[in-house]
């Protein structure tokens, strides 16, 4: 064989490669609603497509993954069925506490309204309760209290109707304040409860 | 205090540390997310049983989630990753575990066939290596937060 019909045979073999490159799917990036840093990294045996743009795209195949540029409409038209049945993303809410009690302080009333309202938008809601102390007292005590302050909010949320099995309560005591203080200080944005619907 | 009080605060604590392990471990052996949209024809394949996939059932590692030509699937996960399947979709619940005090955890998804929509949790906001899916022919490393995967053109 001369080295013209070599080279004439490589370049068909590719196209023939290139052509058998079985379609095996497509990965898409979707811009990112808070703006931070997104990516998805796809590896396909040894070949690997970064996706760090919104709608960056790879085809995947059986030569690798192959990067695109995709669109919402591309989007909408391949993913448009699991598009339409993601859930509700989780909202939290925030109760405060009167000091060293498990009373809700009065504005912290109203935001019940809310978490209500919330839950009665969603077809099975379950709801997380984490209750929260300050750095007045000892790790045992606020444990106590915090584990307190998450069972209030709990029973008014059962009280109200929620299924008991869709509500967990648990205490953190003091190890997660919202500000950071030193061991003793009282800190009313530190009194809290944290209740995420989903 | 008294020392009366003082043994009721005891076994009040024993009794409150006896509930809060009883928690963790329930929630670390058995439930791992909800189904919160079923539409069409939805299953659920756990242990070699194939159960009827509907809106408020609970999901547990290792379960695999069917949908029908005519069906889709959304299920909320316990670190607050959304995933949702389109139609002809099998996708397999393969690892999860999720430390809600630490965030720390694992999840590895397997999309067998079809679509998937995901919007990562606070498993992949803690750890970006965290969090794979895996189609039949790729891996994903899900630095975050929201993308979409199909098994076909």
């Amino acid at each position: 064989m001369n080295s013209e019909l070599r080279g004439a045979a490589i370049a068909w073999l590719a196209v023939l490669l290139a052509g058998c490159a079985t379609p095996q799917g497509a990965v898409v990036l979707l811009p990112e609603a808070s703006g931070k840093d997104t990516a998805v990294l796809v590896t396909q045996g040894e070949k690997v497509a970064l996706l760090d743009q919104p709608y960056a795209g790879a085809k995947l195949s059986s030569t690798g993954p192959q990067k695109y540029s995709s669109s919402a409409a591309d989007v909408q038209a391949r993913f448009g069925g699991a598009l339409a049945a993601l859930p509700s993303r989780p909202t939290q809410f925030t109760l405060y506490f009167v000091e060293g009690k498990d009373e809700f302080t009065d504005e912290s009333k109203k935001i019940i309204d809310s978490i209500f309202a919330e839950i009665a938008n969603r077809p099975v809601p379950d709801v997380l309760v984490v209750g929260h102390t300050d750095k007045v007292g000892t790790d045992a005590a606020n444990d106590v209290l915090s584990r307190q302050r998450a069972e209030v909010v709990r029973r008014a949320l059962v009280a109200r109707g929620i299924a008991p099995g869709n509500v967990v309560a648990v205490g953190r005591g003091k190890r997660e304040p919202m500000v950071p203080t030193a061991d003793g200080v009282a800190e009313a944005r530190n009194r809290r409860v944290e209740i995420l619907v989903r | 205090m008294n020392i009366a009080s003082l043994g009721y605060l005891r076994s009040l604590l024993a009794a409150l540390a006896a509930m809060s392990v009883g928690f963790g471990s329930a929630a670390a052996a058995a439930e791992i997310g909800q189904i919160k949209v079923a539409r069409g024809q939805v299953s659920v394949e756990r242990r070699g049983d194939s159960l009827t996939g509907s809106v408020g059932m609970r999901l547990e590692a290792a379960d695999v989630v069917k949908t029908g030509a005519d069906g889709s699937v959304g299920i909320t996960m316990s670190d607050n990753s959304l995933l949702s399947a389109g139609p002809n979709s099998i996708l397999a619940l393969e690892h999860f575990d999720f430390d809600p005090a630490t965030s720390q955890g694992r999840f590895d998804a397997q999309l067998q066939r079809g679509t998937l929509a995901v919007i990562s949790g606070r498993i992949a906001k803690q750890s970006p290596q965290a969090m794979t899916v895996r189609t039949p022919s790729a891996a994903l490393g899900v630095r975050g937060t929201e993308f979409v995967v199909s098994t076909h053109e």
